[in-house]
């Protein structure tokens, strides 16, 4: 179940599919990608999917993030979901990798996730979302 | 040194305030250990076989007298009053209460400090050579890249959670005092038609399976660097290997896939992430290269008196040649015999800081053989700042000698060991006790891991030695022929394990045959690559 949702539009009711069915023929615009699928194989057909779930059976498993960035570097601006062992503290850094919807197996406390994100107010390195790095703010 | 500006302070600052966060939910059982263990993982807190241990981070070894203190400060406080310098760089309590972690993270903030990424499958503190800004033969100083490096891997997003834990060293001289190529990447910073850039070695590590790491790209500019490194570890990230922890770190995937495969698909992967825009520009290499300006030497380079022997002798063996006329680097030996490798006092940590202050510009190191120098010492101080360490028991002479033992924590701290380590390194020195025997024997690198673990990089020892347990008891593996430097090698070993006092006497027995056999001013490594390993084995086992 979504939880955590940074996006106005709305939600896809349509259910997601596995990347080989989506490859084989499917008009689909869901897919849910596991840990070892390609990202890459979506990026022909990003203008008519507006759901991409990202799986992440084990929260220690963080080939996800690689493959939100690269959907996103990609241009996608579709809902960017990740679904499964999604825990507080690994919300921030998947808001940065581009995530911008969240359905954890296990519900979470939304105090602590809204203080999670508010952490920190910069960040060091350029990511897929809007922060300005550090070395920019400071050269101007 | 490099000063945080407010962006920096902040960082940290927001991170205490994170971790606080975080024990408070452990502690009211809102998280599972399991689920705490990588979050007080990448703030540097282990679970040990006593009590917590807590590892503080030392940004390529670099510290000030201010933060020198701070570390005395916090062994006397919250922990047994000392603490232990590790292999890679930095400083870990052994003692440390799980409720006294964010106030002592608050406390290290202060001084710009932290705990960050010193473990955990993320990127962790980034070393680098301990005589950086002050060797004769360096290219340039390495450590403004190191910093541009720290910045770039702090929290980063993409790459917190890897396959397994990922180490980078940078150097810029053409001999390696930092191990570069055993790490999972190495940058040896060269300069290219009047350019710099980076020479890239990745997939070297030690642990179970030593790897040497192979040249990936023989030169990538400063301003490609972080896009270079973004696409280097983004393979990684994704097709590194998950499904066996002792198969997940780097050396293994490139080892695999060959470094041919590796090169392409980072030269594929490099090629987009370029076009992101993640390079900072070289305004803000230069930017942090400021602040590692030379310091304001005296022009004035008096020769130091030599009359007193025993200074004589800390002289030849632990100072070494400066790039500025005048001055020399001093190493502060935390090997006494007998001691603990890399352990130090609160009081001694205090009067490094104060030598620190007084005689070498405010600054220190940290080396990877887990010793201290100071590396702005005028020849003119060098009577004086010996005396001082002298009277803090910390003026032995052996840098680099036999009993300049690097040792792992071993079975009396570490939950993984299979054997002791501190005991058989004290014994090793206690036997080599007498300096002029040491002397004589020369350059004798010698290390000692608990367990394959390899901490304590007995892979890259000239003579290594790895506890085992053999049905229940401890029991020790000779190596000969590592090495850690620009000749880097594994060592291999030599024949069946020992006991305690077994593998001491054979360590003697080797040292003897090399002595017998030894040409001109061949080190003991260098006999042992000429004869191999027949005489060795023979007297060892015969
Ligand atoms: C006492 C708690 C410690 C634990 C539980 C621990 C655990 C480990 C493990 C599991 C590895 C192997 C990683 C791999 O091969 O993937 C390793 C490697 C290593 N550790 Fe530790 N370690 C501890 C303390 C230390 C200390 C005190 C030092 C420094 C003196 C240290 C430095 C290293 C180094 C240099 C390596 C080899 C890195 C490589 O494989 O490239 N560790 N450690
Ligand atoms: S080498 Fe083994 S025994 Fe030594 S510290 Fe590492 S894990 Fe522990």
């Amino acid at each position: 179940m979504v939880e955590f949702r940074y996006r106005t539009d709305e939600v896809t009711e349509q259910p997601s599919v596995t990347l080989d069915a989506f490859l084989d023929q499917s008009n689909a615009t869901a897919v849910r990608l596991e840990p070892d699928d390609d990202a890459r194989a979506l990026i022909p057909f990003l203008d008519r999917l507006t759901l991409i779930e990202v799986a992440f059976p084990k929260y220690r498993d963080g080939r996800g993030y690689s493959a939100a960035r690269i959907l996103r570097e990609a241009g996608y601006q579709g809902e960017l979901r990740a679904q499964g062992d999604v825990l507080v503290d690994q919300i921030a850094f998947m808001r940065r990798c581009g995530f911008d919807s969240f359905a954890p197996e296990s519900s979470l406390n939304p105090d602590a996730v809204a203080r999670a994100l508010a952490h920190y107010d910069h960040a060091y390195q350029g990511a897929a979302d809007a922060v300005v790095p550090i070395w920019k703010l400071r050269h101007g | 040194m490099y000063t945080y500006d407010t962006y920096d302070q902040a960082m940290v600052d927001a991170r205490v305030a994170e971790f606080r966060d975080q024990i408070t939910r452990r502690i009211a059982g809102e998280m599972t250990e399991d689920q705490f263990k990588p979050l007080r993982l990448m703030n540097g807190l282990y679970l040990q076989l006593h009590a917590y241990m807590l590892r503080v981070a030392i940004p390529y070894g670099t510290l000030d007298s201010r933060q020198m203190r701070m570390l005395a400060h916090i062994a006397r406080t919250y922990d047994r009053d000392y603490g232990h310098f590790t292999t890679r760089q930095n400083i870990q309590y052994n003692w440390i209460k799980l409720e006294d972690c964010a106030d002592i993270l608050e406390e290290l903030a202060t001084v710009e400090m932290h705990a960050i990424q010193t473990s955990g499958n993320c990127i962790r503190n980034i070393s680098s050579d301990q005589y950086a800004g002050a060797a004769a033969d360096e290219v340039t100083d390495p450590r403004p890249w190191a910093e541009l490096l720290r910045q770039w891997s702090t929290f980063h997003p993409e790459f917190s959670y890897l396959p397994r834990k990922f180490k980078i060293a940078v150097i810029a001289s053409p001999e390696d005092r930092a191990a570069m190529r055993l790490h999972d990447i190495g940058l040896e910073l060269i300069r290219q038609d009047g350019a710099l850039g980076a020479r890239v070695f990745v997939g070297g590590g030690m642990g179970r399976t030593p790897m040497i790491a192979p040249e990936i790209n023989p030169f990538v500019k400063a301003d490609d660097l972080l896009s270079y490194l973004e696409a280097c570890l983004r393979v990684y990230n994704r097709y590194g290997r998950r499904d066996n922890i002792y198969k997940a770190r780097i050396k293994i995937l490139i080892h695999e896939i060959g470094a041919d495969a590796y090169r392409r698909q980072v030269a594929t992967e490099f090629a987009h992430v370029k076009t992101l825009g993640i390079d900072p520009p070289l305004a803000e290499l230069e930017r942090i290269a400021a602040f590692f300006a030379p310091p304001a030497y005296d022009a004035a380079n008096v020769e130091p008196d030599r009359t007193d022997p025993d200074f004589a002798v800390w002289l030849d063996q632990n100072v070494k040649p400066h790039k500025q006329a005048g001055y020399a680097i001093v190493n502060i030996s935390l090997k006494p015999i007998g001691g603990i490798p890399g352990d130090a006092t609160s009081a001694q940590i205090d009067v490094m800081a104060d030598l620190a202050e007084k005689y070498s510009f405010d600054e220190l190191r940290v080396t990877h053989a887990q010793n201290i120098v100071l590396p702005y010492v005028a020849k003119r101080d060098l009577y004086a700042v010996w005396h001082a360490l002298r009277d803090a028991a910390l003026a032995d002479a052996n840098l680099d000698l036999i009993s300049d033992i690097i040792a792992c924590p071993g079975l009396d701290y570490c939950s993984l060991a299979n054997a002791r380590s501190i005991p058989v390194a004290q014994k090793i020195a206690t036997r080599f006790a007498d300096m002029d025997r040491q002397r004589d024997l020369g350059e004798l690198k010698l290390k000692i891991s608990g367990c394959i673990n390899a901490c304590g990089h007995h892979h890259a020892g000239h003579i290594g030695i790895l506890g085992v347990d053999k049905k229940g008891v401890e029991n020790y593996q000779l190596t000969f022929g590592g090495s850690g430097a620009e000749d880097v090698s594994i060592g291999k070993i030599i024949g069946p394990g020992f006991d305690e006092d077994g593998v001491v006497d054979a360590v003697e027995k080797a040292t003897e045959v090399y002595k017998a056999l030894r040409e001109g001013d061949e080190r003991f490594l260098d006999t042992y690559r000429r004869v191999g390993l027949e005489p060795f084995k023979e007297a060892i086992y015969g």
